[in-house]
């Protein structure tokens, strides 16, 4: 059974990860800009980044039969020079219409400063004068819940249609806020500080399945490429029909992804 | 497929039968960790995570549900403004005595 990955950052992963996914069923991603580890210095650094989502990453998933597609961004953790974050925001613009890119992400918040919401605010208003898509990353952990609020509201502050954001890395204490306010919903299936397999499945359990999908957002640190197929293992071993298995790891994603003219998937 | 909830198929002793064993060998996990930590080759410290924990274990024993949502909510930052400069780029996952809410 075939599946989607909606959040993975495969610029920080091995070829031999794009081949397991592709085994375990993986026919599309798509691969937010984020933080690389360190503050990049320049923005240069980052037209770099780009050309590397928007051309070498769609290259490196074609051996594999996967459809790459991207979101361009500063990262939050990035945010908090904001003379900088400016200058890289000037840049975004110059590749929003390459073949790949589906819209502004991940943005959002990490710490919840006054600096990172200036940018998420930029951020908003480029999406909504450019008509794309929006991905948004929620802080971490102690920092969730008040970054979800937060974000929430800016999106409806910015005039931008909840149905065309994804709120990403819910969890049980926000999950529910987001969806009630119209949202899409993601869960991140990490080992220790997200949601695990069992707990995505948990809240599918308590919360449905609609406007919610679940993604590895697999990268440098502890994570796991295969993640999604280990979830979709876990409803199938709850007994959970065959189709709502498709429908929150193929469907959904789809449903949400189409509406940008830059997503394609074999069907 | 609907949008309301979707129950876990399993019986009650299927779930039981499915994950006992994983979980038994979580709550040892935990009580490992806090044997280990009586233990320091140091002084001991009173540190805010270890106290957080601490109160998120009392909540899996109060007889309530929701308990995963709660523990969460325990272990948030509840303030509403958001913060005049960011201190780090990390998080701690529990809120430091300063800024508890």
């Amino acid at each position: 059974m075939k599946y989607i990955d909606p959040h993975i950052h495969m610029v920080s992963r091995t070829t031999d990860d794009y081949r397991r996914m592709a085994q375990a069923g993986c026919v599309a991603i798509t691969e937010p800009a984020f933080w690389a580890g360190f503050d990049r210095c320049s923005v240069d650094g980052f037209r770099d980044y780009y050309r590397q989502l928007t051309d070498t990453e769609p290259k490196r998933a074609a051996h594999y039969g996967i459809k790459h597609h991207c979101w361009l961004c500063i990262n939050p953790k990035e945010a908090e020079d904001i003379g900088f974050a400016r200058e890289v925001m000037s840049a975004i613009p110059e590749f929003l219409d390459r073949h790949n890119v589906l819209g502004i992400g991940e943005i959002g918040l990490n710490k919840n400063s006054k600096n990172e919401l200036s940018v998420l605010e930029t951020h908003l208003a480029l999406a909504k004068e450019r008509d794309t898509l929006v991905l948004v990353h929620t802080p971490h952990l102690e920092d969730k819940y008040k970054g979800t609020m937060l974000i929430m509201d800016a999106v409806a502050n910015a005039g931008l249609d909840s149905d065309r954001v994804l709120i990403d890395h819910v969890e049980e204490h926000t999950v529910g806020a987001v969806l009630d306010r119209g949202f899409w919903a993601g869960m991140t299936l990490y080992p220790d500080t997200k949601c695990t397999p069992q707990r995505a499945v948990d809240i599918l359990e308590r919360w449905g399945t609609d406007r919610i999908w679940m993604n590895s957002a697999g990268d440098w640190g502890d994570s796991d490429p295969l993640a999604v197929p280990k979830a979709r293992m876990e409803m199938k071993r709850r007994r959970h029909p065959a189709a709502m298995i498709e429908q929150v790891t193929f469907g959904n994603p789809v449903a949400f992804l189409g509406r940008s003219p830059n997503f394609s998937v074999d069907v | 497929m609907s949008s309301s909830e979707q129950p876990c198929p399993l019986s009650h002793t299927e779930m039981i039968d499915a994950w006992f064993l994983e979980h038994r060998a979580k709550v040892l996990d935990l009580a490992a960790f806090l044997d280990r930590l009586d233990r320091p080759t140091g002084p001991q410290s009173d540190d805010f995570r270890v106290e957080a924990l601490r109160n998120a274990i009392t909540l899996l024993i109060d007889g309530q549900g929701d308990r995963t949502r709660r523990i969460q909510m325990m272990l948030s930052d509840q303030s509403s403004e958001p913060i005049d400069a960011a201190p780090m780029q990390g998080a701690l996952g529990a809120i430091p005595p300063a800024d508890a809410t």
